[in-house]
């Protein structure tokens, strides 16, 4: 238990640039929360702590200075939002006291609580948060590498906008008639209705602008997430648009062929399509993995009360990176649980216990102009501590069958939770 | 014996060397109907495939039966170790002696 000032922290206040919040009587608790990434969890997580614990002195690395979301991405892409209707900045952060520095992390010392930056600077920690995000899984399908990329873009992880722009154009320049082929991987990646609502903008775009060219969806599942209300959406707005070929009907791609736009299934299909959009298998950003932090399966396993990595004290790792039991890899999880692991870390360092968490997650999808639908759950760490468990009949999905209104009003909601979201991160 | 079965996927290569264990990767699909599943108050008839038989050069190398409990569109993976230039047959059927083939050459040099 750290009740008393942390030597380590003033040492590390005094190399970093002089903070605009007003130190506290060294009576009272301080400590050093050091933010890796500045994305859902990243950012939650420091304009969290300084609401919460202005105590905090708080540290973003984040090494752009424009962030685009996930989120929202889907309508760039079929047309319906601009590229800048979903990229933020860090100034709200920094008005609100926290030192955001754009530089990349490049390695923790776990054993130190050191952080080195490609800059060349090196900071001292109390608490780390990391939120790393996901690194793309290059050369798990064959053929599919950061080249490739540019001709089969992923789109999946959004950068300055360049992929989600880049397929954008694509399906902009493609005669009407193409075939738009899309790769989804297996589970776990990030957000699982993602690949379904962009197949829903795609269609209503092609609807729109090329309605005699189709959409090709390979899948390396048998399943996926509001299945049922995605296919009967897609049977009412877009009919005889969209293939949907699961893994048992040989839908797993596991080699493409870049210049010729081709996507090769497992049993030997060979599909050429006009636009080919690869959404790779994916694991835990690599520093995580050169941290040590994650297990076998490429994903970093954590505490379900505080997010603490189990490989290493004082990190807390949101976001994408971690193994979430239950919940799906979505920016509100990011956000839900951001917000547990700095509650977490100040009760440690205050030598309090820690609060009682309870996790949240929506889902939106857009499906069609004034079309949304969601998933809804709440969870809990269980009784003993050990994983995450959904709450019994605490959420749910929106229901099936003819419902234009809820159609409507959760297209709206979809539209105020993004809203929210991105103000509760970067205002 | 009545109506026919899907066309079943096979990946396998084409060649391998003496001794090694080649993977073989099957799929069929079927509604592996189990006759306890209703489907708007009616009960959906009971539909199997019960045997997959693998045979290289005529002989049998695998033999798997298929149960209620197998998913449906049964998805195959195993290893073949061959000594020489073999002809391997798959075989499916189902519970009313319907059955479905494929085969594959694998040339061993």
């Amino acid at each position: 238990m750290r009740t008393a000032l942390p030597r380590r922290a003033l040492l590390a206040a005094a190399a970093l640039a002089p903070l605009s919040a007003p130190r506290r009587a060294s009576a009272q608790t301080q400590g050093h929360l050091l933010v890796i990434g500045g994305g859902f969890g990243g950012a939650t997580a420091a304009g969290f702590a300084r609401k919460r614990y202005p105590w905090l002195q708080v540290t973003l690395v984040e090494p752009r200075t424009r962030f685009v979301t996930c989120p929202y991405g889907n309508l760039v892409i079929g047309g319906l939002r601009q590229i800048g209707d979903i990229t933020h900045g860090y100034d709200g952060l920094r008005a609100r006291g926290v030192t955001v520095l754009h530089d990349w992390a490049t390695g923790i010392d776990a054993a130190s609580r050191q952080v080195r930056l490609a800059g060349g600077q090196t900071l001292s920690y109390d608490k780390l948060i990391l939120s790393p995000g996901i690194a793309l899984r290059y050369g798990a399908v064959e053929g599919y590498d950061e080249a490739a990329s540019e001709r089969m873009p992923h789109a999946w992880v959004p950068g300055d906008g360049a992929q989600t722009l880049l397929l954008r154009r694509m399906l902009e320049e493609m005669p009407d008639g193409g075939v738009v082929g899309l790769a989804i991987p297996a589970n776990p990646f990030r957000c699982p209705p993602g690949p379904y609502e962009r197949i829903s903008m795609i269609a209503s775009y092609l609807k729109r602008q090329k309605p005699r060219s189709k959409i090709l969806a390979l899948d390396a599942k048998d399943a996926f997430s509001k299945q049922p209300l995605f296919q009967d959406a897609w049977n009412e707005l877009y009919p005889g648009i969209i293939e949907w070929v699961p893994a048992n009907r040989d839908g797993r791609v596991v080699r493409v062929d870049p210049r010729e736009r081709v996507l090769e299934t497992e049993f030997g299909e060979k599909h050429r399509v006009a636009v080919a959009n690869v959404i790779p298998p994916q694991s835990a950003a690599r520093i995580a993995t050169e941290a040590g932090l994650t297990d076998n399966t490429g994903w970093v396993p954590v505490n379900p009360r505080t997010f603490e990595a189990r490989a290493a004290q004082h990190i807390h790792v949101v976001g994408d990176a971690n193994i979430p039991g239950p919940m799906p890899k979505s920016g509100y999880v990011a956000n839900t649980t951001a917000k547990q692991a700095v509650a977490a870390a100040a009760a440690a360092l205050r030598g309090e216990p820690v609060p009682e968490a309870v996790y949240y997650n929506t889902c939106y999808s857009h499906v069609g102009e004034g079309y949304g639908i969601s998933v809804v759950n709440i969870y809990r760490p269980n009784t003993e501590g050990t994983a995450i468990a959904e709450v019994p009949n605490a959420g749910g999905v929106s229901p099936r069958g003819q419902n234009p209104e809820q159609r409507r009003l959760e297209a709206i909601y979809a539209d105020a939770w993004y809203e929210s979201i991105t103000k509760d991160m970067f205002a | 014996m009545s109506g026919s079965l899907s066309t079943p996927r096979i990946r396998a290569p084409r060649s391998a060397r003496a001794g090694e264990p080649v993977e073989i990767r099957l799929l069929i699909e079927h509604p592996m109907e189990t006759g306890l599943r209703q489907e708007g108050g009616r009960v959906v008839p009971r539909d199997l495939l019960n045997r997959l038989v693998v045979r290289v050069n005529g002989e049998v190398a695998l033999q798997a039966e298929l149960r209620n409990g197998t998913s449906a569109n049964p998805y195959h993976v195993f290893f073949l170790r061959l000594d020489r230039t073999s002809d391997v047959e798959f075989t499916w059927t189902d519970e009313r002696g319907r059955s479905a083939r494929a085969s594959a050459r694998i040339t061993v040099a």
